[in-house]
């Protein structure tokens, strides 16, 4: 056995762990959690120099069911913890997951810096317009007359709208995927991941537990139906004319992404020891 | 007032306090650095706090400096000194510069009376015409002159005064020039009597440092290992992350400004996560944000470094002013049983060691610690002898490349389980808020979480913390546990109680979670009675330690609220009382 080992060709399941997934059979998670490990493969990606990090709710368990490093914290702060490692790994590739709930109500503010900070992140929101482990509250997302236990009336409140959020707050990538298309969406995660800077995907994910009418997204859904540009004004004009079914990438810009420099020492600490010295 | 004349006591002192106030713009704060500076080159210790109105800028100002041939880390009881650059608004320090009977204020008749509140202490003034010498040189100012003249009075070498002229203003030539000149000016306008008399410095070889504690306390986190801060600015924290902030990237680290403290502590947590040592330091607010998130290092076992420097609670309270409120929400602030570091520098120089050695032990541990500094300690500047440093055994343990069937959370005998580092072959894993597996899979079993919670609870109480626990000084039948910024007026008033007071141990806990119980009795053997004393309104550190373990039932508290710092005196005269009772 002196035979050097040829390099692994690595397969999606070989981004996948042994963990069972708590999600309800057909939840729209499994296609996203597929699409996520195509998307490594074809990246040829190490596991192990993948980080997923994820907030709480049904789609933040996604780490652990990936074969990469993980953090699962606590709810809303998943880009603050992805912000923190990949500024002081930026060796590492660091995905952020996380739904609706996580990432635009408790997490809103995050959502805003990290666009504007543009750190070289990929963040995959699960939009199933639901808080679904909580069963069956509304989101930012939810459209105004959805009725339910807590908002027996409808929420009233009109919807939230990601991507002209992440458009105004300065993303540098921004596009819509759907988990009933998994090749689709991992291409779309693959330009995402290798477009420098704060990617923004969002995912239409159906709830099928809590919104069963949301099945029919497969009918509804019009893939490739967003044209990618560098011009935030078209980009503009293209999400305000948006029914929220249009699927492709949307804006993909050229800014920079933010890395403060790390690891370039100039001085010992005997040095900054000296200026106090009398 | 009475007239100057009247002051003839000039017998050499070994401590003497002045304080320098004005409107703003005036240059207290710019006369009171270089006061300090000068008592410090010509050998003396020394120490300056400062006092601002509620201005953001241009409010009055007061610099309170303390000069001693003694390491000193609090100030005194009383001023001997007021001198007013002018009056304007001036009578807001009263509670917090106090005069002697026989003290002296000094000012510039043409800015009219002191304020009736000094007057009143029987302390002789002398009129200076600060404005017109100002007005005879180029560019002179009044707060230069006033500076010359109360160091004249002190009888600061000229030497050490144009050296921290210089040091202090020496990147603008004119300014240093017109500001030298006008220093003289005010040497020159000194009387011919003396009035008041320094005891000369004490010889020394030992290096001092001038610094504060939030320089200090940055300067211990590199020294631990600090590579990544990420922080949200609030006061009196924010000069710990200015310092840090160049400091950092010069050491090949860096400084990422937050959007808000529930972000710079998960942030911190990511880096860690990442391998990196993190840190990020904040006050009461912000702590309490960060609360949740301390509580997922501890369950995903992230080591991380919150420096806490307090200030007057609740809410937003008195920002600016000293308390030691935090105790009870670092101590019990997070939600489930969450075990995890609390420490507490007790003096300027101090916050280097205990941050440094907080970094240590959270790595070492895996663990979330909260380093409670505050106001006092953060902002005071003091020349100081320089501060111990002992080297600090300890780092954190990794997994080795390539394990066969990794555990992140198994549980090994000390309980502290090797942590994979992102990059690292064969280690993946991933960390969880959610109760876990040793593998790190989640977790809903009554057994994993009882196993899970012994383990965190046993890396940390059998962990050997070795002396640095508390400080112990003294013996006697007596003894005062304090902790903090109370620790240097503690420490003063038993040492200046002479044969008064009964022979006293002092024991001022640096490490406050989790308590060295066995540490702390066995320093008590002996004692027949305990004071605890503390800057808080309900006696957090008194009703920690009465739950936490026996104390003599003759346990006793001795507490104040922030915004006045306790002085040596007012504790020595407690004691004097104590002894009677």
């Amino acid at each position: 056995m002196n035979e050097q080992p040829s390099p692994t060709v690595l397969v999606p399941n070989d981004y996948k762990s042994a963990v069972k997934p708590v999600w309800c059979p057909g939840c729209g998670d499994f296609g996203v959690l597929n699409a996520l490990a195509k998307a490594m493969a074809r990246m040829a990606l190490k596991p192990e120099e993948v980080a997923v990090v994820s907030g709480i709710g049904c789609s933040s368990r996604i780490p652990a069911y990936t074969a990469c490093y993980g953090f699962h914290g606590v709810h809303g702060r998943a880009l603050p913890t992805a912000t923190g490692l990949k500024v002081a790994r930026p060796d590492l590739t660091v995905i952020v997951t996380g739904g609706d709930g996580d990432g635009y109500s408790i997490g809103g503010n995050h959502f805003l810096h990290a666009c504007r900070r543009n750190v070289d992140l990929t963040y995959i929101v699960m939009d199933n317009r639901v808080y679904g482990m909580t069963k069956g509250q509304p989101s930012p997302t939810t459209e105004t007359h959805w009725t339910s236990k807590l908002a027996p009336h409808g929420t009233g409140v009109n919807e939230f709208h990601p991507m002209a959020i992440a458009l105004a707050a300065g993303a540098n990538f921004i596009a819509r995927g759907f988990t009933g298309d998994p090749n689709g969406l991992a291409d779309i995660i693959v330009e995402g991941v290798t477009t420098p800077g704060f990617s923004f995907i969002e995912v239409l994910s159906p709830c099928i537990t809590f919104r069963p009418e949301q099945k029919d997204w497969k009918k509804a859904v019009r893939p490739g139906n967003l044209s990618s540009t560098a011009d935030p004004t078209l980009a503009a004009r293209q999400i305000f004319a948006d029914d929220g079914m249009n699927l492709g990438v949307l804006y993909a810009g050229e800014r920079p992404p933010y890395q403060p420099p790390m690891g370039r020492a100039s001085k010992g600490i005997d040095d900054l020891e000296a200026q106090f010295t009398l | 007032l009475p007239d100057h004349t009247a002051v003839a006591d000039v017998r050499p002192r070994s401590s003497l306090s002045i304080a320098l106030a004005g409107s703003g713009g005036a240059g207290v704060m710019t006369a009171g650095n270089i006061l300090l500076e000068a008592a410090a080159f010509a050998g003396y210790y020394a120490l300056m706090t400062r006092s601002s109105g509620p201005q953001i800028r241009g409010g009055e100002a007061a610099a309170m400096i303390r000069i001693s041939t003694r390491p000193v880390e609090c100030l005194d009881d009383r001023f001997h000194v007021l001198a007013g650059v002018d009056w304007e608004n001036v009578h807001r320090f009263a509670a917090e510069i106090p005069l002697e009977e026989d003290g002296l204020i000094i000012g510039d008749p043409a800015s009219g009376e002191p304020p009736a509140v000094f007057a009143g202490s029987g302390a002789a003034l002398l009129s200076v015409p600060l404005g017109q010498i100002a007005k005879g040189v180029p560019g002179g100012r009044a707060n230069m002159v006033l500076l010359g003249y109360v160091a004249a009075l002190l009888g600061l070498p000229d030497a050490a005064l144009s050296r921290a002229t210089g040091s202090l203003l020496g990147k603008r030539p004119a300014a240093l020039e017109a500001s030298l000149a006008a220093v003289a000016a005010g040497r020159a306008a000194q009387p011919a009597d003396r009035f008041i008399s320094l005891a000369a410095a004490p010889a020394t070889s030992r290096a001092r440092w001038l610094v504060t504690g939030n320089e200090a306390a940055g300067l211990g986190a590199l020294k631990g290992g600090v590579r990544f801060v990420a922080a949200y600015p609030i006061t009196p924290a924010t000069e710990l992350l200015e310092w840090l902030s160049p400091a950092l990237a010069s050491v090949g680290g860096v400084l990422l400004q937050a959007e808000d403290e529930l972000a710079s502590i998960n942030m911190i947590i990511g880096g860690s996560f990442g391998g990196v040592p993190a840190l990020t330091a904040t006050s009461g607010p912000g702590l309490a944000l960060m609360t949740e998130s301390l509580g997922l290092a501890v369950a995903a076992e992230t080591p991380v470094v919150v420096v806490d420097v307090m200030r007057v609670g609740p809410s937003t309270g008195i920002p600016t002013k000293s308390e030691q409120g935090d105790l009870n929400i670092a101590l019990h602030g997070l939600h489930g049983d969450a075990p995890h570091l609390v420490l507490a520098p007790n003096g300027v120089g101090d916050c280097l060691q205990t941050t440094r050695w907080a970094v240590t032990l959270a790595e070492s541990l895996q663990t979330p610690a909260i380093v409670l500094s505050d106001q006092f300690l953060g902002q005071a500047r003091a020349a100081i002898d320089r501060p111990a440093d002992p080297p600090l055994a300890g780092a954190r343990l990794r997994a080795a490349p390539g394990e066969d069937d990794y555990h992140r959370y198994a549980l090994t005998g000390s309980g502290v389980s090797p942590m994979a580092i992102p990059g690292t072959p064969g280690g993946t894993y991933t960390a969880d808020g959610l109760e876990h597996t040793e593998r790190g899979t989640p977790s809903s079993q009554a057994a994993d979480h009882a196993a899970q919670l012994d383990k965190r609870r046993r890396k940390l109480e059998s962990h050997d913390y070795g002396d640095l626990w508390a400080d112990v000084e003294g013996t006697g039948e007596q003894a005062i546990i304090t902790f903090g910024s109370c620790t240097a007026p503690v420490r003063e008033a038993l040492a200046g109680g002479g044969t008064t007071l009964p022979p006293t141990r002092l024991i001022s806990l640096r490490l406050l979670a989790p308590l060295q119980r066995g540490r702390l009795a066995a320093a008590l053997a002996g004692v027949k009675r305990v004071l605890v004393v503390e800057q808080n309104e309900s006696g957090q550190l008194f009703h920690y330690l009465r739950g936490a373990m026996d104390l003599p039932a003759d346990t006793t508290s001795l507490r104040r609220p922030g915004a006045q710092q306790f002085n040596p005196g007012e504790i020595r005269r407690y004691l004097e009382a104590w002894g009677r009772a």
